[in-house]
């Protein structure tokens, strides 16, 4: 029942966790709020593979890990959704989506 | 319904009212005549529960009412007066009745003003009849709070930085005594058991001893801002120099006496033996309040900080009144209270009348007033002669229950306090005859002055309702003192 | 024994006539205001004289000596189980006296101020307060025990500071009257703290119980010791500087020159004849306690007096306002009287000091109002107090000539005056106690004859000023005043003083010890006959004389600047160095202190505000950082 074909769970953390902490640098470092959203969804699909990697191989008889993913993708959809439109906005306002241009909420 | 609770209520109804009614007018007469209901209502606790006592009854407390209020943690609104209360009540009403007239001629915002002015009226009357810990909390801060909108929108001068510094101190000092009240809570029930707020049943039993040296000083030092401890008391000079007529009498003669009536009512009546360990810590300050206040008054010009300080000497009388822990010195210490109540409400609506005719608190700037004002100056000549202790007027009594009780302890160290204490007498007397030398006698200082037109009815209405009180006290003591000797008997009985 | 319970009323009286002129006393306006008090004061005097009358006719006598009476008593307020204050009236033979000594110039007064005061501004303020001084000296004198005195002590101030500062625009009259009561004040803790010490010891404010004899409070001595005096005797010295207070004692008398600036009627009744005697009262009030239980403080108690008089006496040979000279004159006076108790034994002729200062008190108060009153009139006459705008009123006031100069002769000693008898009296008692006293009052008597002929001679002797208008006699309602008191001068010293008032109630034999009163009476008179030959015509000799003793001279004319250090210490030592410091210290150190919490809180608080930057990446580092930071804690740590 178990596909245990070639590729073993370490693989599949690994390129989560090198996905994740190449998402958390980019969002640490990038000043532009496109590139930061688009580390954030490097963070989320990293989550997603262990989702779906842990899912696999500790329960495979069970669909709550898909649901997750499936969620978390619905989730990221409607987040890059608001966060574009604020970004929008902000460079409309501004005219830069340099974050640390923007500090007029600052203290 | 209890009566008591009315005292709340009445407050509550009249504020309920300003908030009907259209122009200022009809606030000042709904005020007055609210108060004045809260005056007549006070005065028949005082008969109810002198009757009550003369029919034998001898509760520790009686009119006594309680709700549940919050179950899990045994709170419960819980009224009862003995003596001293009814007595403090009693100054509540006469004070605040004066405040009202004396604040008639409010020129803006009289609608918020009256409301604020009555809402901290409620919390001190709520105060006064409380005997659950937390409610008592409670009320106190409903009085605290108002302070800073009365001082902040309505005061003179840098009225900003005065309502921010009286208000945070005062804060500083509720949650000095929340830790305090807090550690009495639960240390309530020592033999395990239900832990209470109750002040009757927190007094039958023996808080730790370790628990008392820890808790003492907290609830101690707490009330003891409002009474004005030295070197507590900076808020005062400023706070009062800056509110407004009403506020100043108000705060002067009842807020300050919610330190000293809490300071002996939970500090000391429920941690006695911590308080007996660390009396001489605060006698020592204390003793220097009294004289500190009185030398501090001597060289100011303002009429206000004069009198400031000389509300921290008296105020620092009744906290040394307390921590001598017995009978005389107590019933002192509550008549101090009273007296001093009365007088400061009676100076400070004085000086508040002299400011809006004179325009000016400097005493320099005046001189020979009592030629153009007589009827103000005599009043503030007799709150004068009250503050340097003349027989015949209240300060005299208690003054001389508290030298008395204090001479009491044979030991040295109360024998020395206590004569420096008396020296305050004497200095006393040199910024009163100052005061009155310069501002109300002589030749008139200035020409504007001749016009000056001397107290309107509301005014004397004010300054006599005061002054009465003033008086009635000096002349027939017995009364007022034998209603709280007898009401400090359980206390004493628990100290010793 | 008689019912004496009416004698309330002599206190209830003039307090009723005080309420009615302070409250009503606008719409009387002048004259019914002082008719008001006068009659009110009339029945005063009327109980007072009747009370005396039949106290000792009888009324008070049982057993053969005068007893203490307790007439009327009430609790008025409880300090502690055993201490109470009562408010009532006490009889003997003493505060009978005093009765009749106040009733009887106060009365005087009354009447004299209806023309003195006529069309001042305040006439019924004035006349309140004089209800208001009568009724509080009533209440002292009558006091039942000592902390009923000291209420109404308090109380005599407050009135003797309101007359003083009758005429409140005047600042002159303001600073004196701050000043008088101050000072006395200052003297009155000394008796609170005499009262404190002397209630622990003896538990009782009772004036029959302290000074019976017998009772507990003599007979404990005191109890503990304290810098090598009993507790008692430390009480007993600390309620005289009280008394030495009242009664302008050196070193407390500087506020009674001053206090002249009171109206002169004021000055006579209070200052003069009834307030400032209050200290003498007080220690004979006292004296049995202070004979057997702290014979250091009655030691104390004569030298103070002895040194006050003759202190006073040479100050008073100096002065040129006709007030001032009489008030150093009733400084000395009562210097002689608080001596003279000071010297007294206890019993019988061994109270010949006690029976003499009270005599003496009795005379003084008599010819001293007269000699105010009259110098009020000279005054209402050339309106000055300056001896030096008078002269030669003799021609123009012969009522007043003629009433101050017997009592001159009065106050001078010579016989058949009544200032003669009680004079020797109190130097008999002197001789017999200490020569050395003896001679300073003895010396004080020649200075007392001189000054008082000094002024006596220049105001109504000498030659005319220039007057505004010609001077004239007063007024019936002034003069009659005098010639009473004229008559009381001349005759009180025909009264059975020894068997009447004596330290312990028993009536005694004196007589007049006429190897003292020889030489007495002659010093006197070298006094008269030395201001004869100076004042009387205008010459040179008193400005030779005055240059001849240059510097003494100018140390008594500024009243060996007493004054001075006294302003030296409370301007520059109180205000200055303790006032002001402290008043800055609160300013600056306390207030400082609280700003400085404030201002650390604020500054802290904006340092830190810094990390709330709004940064989402600074937040994420320090996120991130936590969570590592955490999870390294957790694998390592928690295990």
């Amino acid at each position: 029942m178990i596909m245990n074909s070639g590729i073993p769970l370490e693989f599949y953390l690994v390129l989560a966790t090198v996905m994740f902490f190449t998402g958390i640098y980019g969002f640490l470092t990038r000043r532009n709020l496109i590139t930061m959203l688009m580390s954030v969804e490097l963070i989320l699909n990293s989550v997603n593979i262990n989702f779906m990697a842990f899912n696999r191989f500790l329960f495979p008889g069970k669909l709550e890990g898909h649901f997750f993913s499936l969620f978390v993708i619905a989730v990221a959809a409607a987040e890059a959704a608001v966060a574009i439109a604020i970004i929008i906005n902000i460079y409309r306002r501004f005219t830069t989506i340099n974050v640390e241009d923007v500090n007029q909420m600052k203290y | 319904m209890n009566i008591l609770s009315w005292l709340v209520i009445i407050p509550l109804l009249t504020i309920t009212g300003i908030l009907l009614v259209k122009d200022a007018r009809q606030t000042k007469i709904v005020s007055a005549i609210g108060m004045g209901i809260q005056l007549i209502v006070a005065f028949v606790i005082v008969f109810m529960y002198i009757s009550l006592r003369k029919s034998g009854n001898t509760d520790e407390m009686v009119l006594m009412s309680s709700f549940e209020w919050f179950k899990s943690l045994n709170i419960y609104y819980t009224v009862g007066v003995d003596g001293i209360s009814v007595a403090m009540i009693a100054l509540t009403a006469v004070v605040v009745f004066a405040g009202i007239f004396a604040s008639w001629e409010m020129e803006d915002l009289k609608k918020e003003f009256f409301i604020s002015l009555i809402l901290l009226a409620t919390g001190v009357f709520g105060f006064f009849i409380s005997l659950d810990l937390f409610t008592m909390f409670l009320f106190y801060e409903v009085a605290v709070i108002p302070m800073y909108i009365l001082i902040g929108i309505w005061g003179s001068g840098p009225k900003e930085y005065s309502a921010m510094k009286l208000t945070l101190m005062l804060m500083g000092g509720s949650a000095l005594l929340m830790v305090g009240l807090f550690g009495i809570y639960f240390n309530s029930a020592p033999d395990g058991g239900e832990l209470t707020f109750n002040i009757l049943e927190i007094s039958k039993i023996t808080i730790p001893i370790e628990a008392q040296r820890w808790f003492f000083p907290f609830t101690f030092v707490g009330f003891g801002v409002l009474g004005a401890l030295f070197p507590l008391h900076t808020w005062s000079p400023d706070g009062h120099s800056s509110a407004p007529t009403a506020v100043s009498m108000l705060h002067a003669g009842v807020l300050m006496k919610l330190g000293g009536y809490g300071a002996f009512r939970v500090a000391m009546f429920l941690m006695p033996e911590a308080a007996s360990e660390m009396a001489w810590i605060f006698i020592i300050l204390t003793t220097i309040s009294v004289v500190y206040g009185a030398f501090g008054a001597i060289v100011q010009k303002d009429l206000k900080y004069i009198n400031a300080y000389s509300s921290v000497s008296h105020c620092g009388m009744v906290l040394f009144a307390v921590l001598m822990m017995n009978r005389t010195a107590m019933t002192g210490a509550v008549i101090q209270m009273i007296s001093h109540g009365l007088m400061t409400a009676l100076f400070f609506a004085l000086i508040g009348m002299i400011y809006g005719r004179t325009h000016t608190r400097m005493i320099n700037e005046m001189g020979g007033l009592m030629k153009v004002i007589p009827f103000l100056g005599v009043a503030y000549v007799i709150a004068g002669l009250a503050s340097l202790g003349l027989p015949g007027l209240s300060g005299f009594v208690a003054e001389m229950n508290i030298f008395f009780g204090a001479f009491e302890h044979p030991d040295t160290f109360h024998r020395v306090a206590t004569i420096i204490a008396i020296s305050s007498i004497v200095i006393t007397a040199v910024y009163i005859l100052r005061v009155v030398a310069i501002l109300l006698l002589g030749p008139i200082r200035d020409n504007h002055y001749i016009s000056l037109g001397d107290a309107k009815w509301y005014e004397k209405l004010s300054l006599l309702t005061l002054i009465a009180g003033i008086v009635y006290i000096g002349i027939a003591p017995l009364g007022l003192s034998n209603i709280i000797r007898e009401s400090l008997l359980p206390i004493i009985d628990k100290i010793l | 024994m008689t019912d004496f319970g009416y004698t309330t009323w002599i206190l209830i009286i003039p307090f009723v006539t005080f309420l009615i002129l302070s409250l009503f006393g606008m719409k009387l306006k002048g004259l019914p205001a002082g008719l008001t008090g006068t009659v009110a004061l009339g029945l005063v005097t009327f109980l007072s004289y009747f009370t005396a009358i039949t106290y000792f006719t009888g009324g008070g006598i049982s057993g053969g000596s005068f007893q203490k009476i307790v007439a009327a008593n009430a609790v008025w307020l409880n300090l502690s189980d055993h201490l109470h204050i009562d408010m009532g009236v006490l009889l003997d033979p003493i505060s009978v006296m005093m009765l009749v000594v106040i009733s009887t110039v106060s009365f005087m007064v009354h009447i004299y101020s209806l023309g003195y005061m006529k069309g001042e501004k305040g006439f019924e303020r004035y006349y309140a307060f004089l209800s208001l001084f009568t009724f509080s000296m009533m209440g002292l004198v009558v006091a039942t025990n000592i902390f009923q005195m000291y209420i109404f002590w308090e109380l005599v101030g407050v009135s003797s500071y309101l007359l003083i500062g009758f005429y409140y625009d005047r600042p002159s009259a303001v600073a004196a009257s701050k000043k008088a009561f101050i000072v006395t004040r200052f003297a009155d803790m000394g008796f609170l703290v005499g009262i404190l010490l002397l209630s622990f010891t003896t538990k009782t404010f009772d004036f029959v119980t302290l000074t019976d004899i017998n009772g507990p409070a003599i007979a404990s001595k005191g109890g503990a010791v304290f810098l090598g005096m009993s507790l008692m005797t430390w009480s007993m010295i600390f309620i005289f500087m009280g008394g030495a207070g009242k009664s302008a004692m050196f070193p407390l008398h500087i506020w009674l020159p001053d206090a002249m600036e009171g109206p002169t009627p004021v000055s006579a009744l209070i200052h003069a004849a009834t307030m400032v005697v209050a200290g003498v009262f007080l220690v004979a009030r006292m004296f049995p306690v202070y004979y057997f239980a702290a014979p250091e403080a009655l030691q104390i108690i004569a030298w103070v007096g002895a040194v006050s008089s003759l202190f006073a006496a040479i100050i008073a040979l100096t002065q040129t306002d006709i007030k001032r000279v009489l008030a150093y004159s009733t400084i000395s006076q009562i210097g002689y009287m608080i001596f003279s108790l000071g010297v007294s034994g206890y019993g019988g002729h061994d109270g010949l000091g006690f029976m003499a200062s009270n005599w003496h008190l009795f005379n003084h108060a008599m010819f001293k109002a007269l000699l105010f009153l009259g110098a009020g009139s000279v005054i209402h006459a050339v309106h000055s107090n300056d001896m030096k705008d008078m002269g030669g009123l003799r021609r123009y006031m012969p009522v007043t000539n003629i009433t101050f100069l017997i009592a001159c002769l009065t106050i001078a000693g010579v016989p058949p005056l009544s200032g003669f008898f009680s004079k020797d009296e109190i130097l008999t008692a002197a001789l017999h106690h200490n020569k050395i006293l003896f001679a300073i009052e003895y010396a004080v008597a020649g200075l007392t004859a001189f000054y008082m002929f000094r002024l006596y001679f220049s105001v109504f002797h000498g030659v005319d000023r220039h007057y505004h208008h010609t001077p004239h006699e007063s007024p019936a309602t002034m003069t009659v005043p005098l010639v009473i008191l004229a008559a009381g001068s001349v005759f009180a010293g025909f009264l059975p003083f020894s068997s009447l008032v004596t330290s312990d109630g028993v009536p005694f034999e004196s007589h007049i010890e006429w190897g003292v009163a020889i030489p007495s009476v002659a010093i006197g008179l070298l006094g008269i006959g030395l201001a004869w030959v100076m004042y009387r015509k205008e010459t040179t000799l008193p400005d030779r004389m005055t240059s001849l003793f240059r510097h003494s001279y100018k140390w008594a004319y500024n009243k060996f600047y007493i004054d001075e250090v006294y302003i030296f210490i409370t301007k520059k030592v109180i205000f200055r160095h303790i006032s002001h410091p402290v008043a800055w210290f609160d300013r600056h150190i306390v207030d400082g202190t609280m700003n400085g919490i404030a201002y650390v809180t604020q500054s802290v608080s904006s340092m830190i505000k810094g990390l709330q930057s709004g940064q989402l990446q600074k937040y994420g580092y320090v996120f991130i950082s936590g969570v590592i930071a955490l999870v390294i804690a957790f694998i390592y740590l928690v295990k």
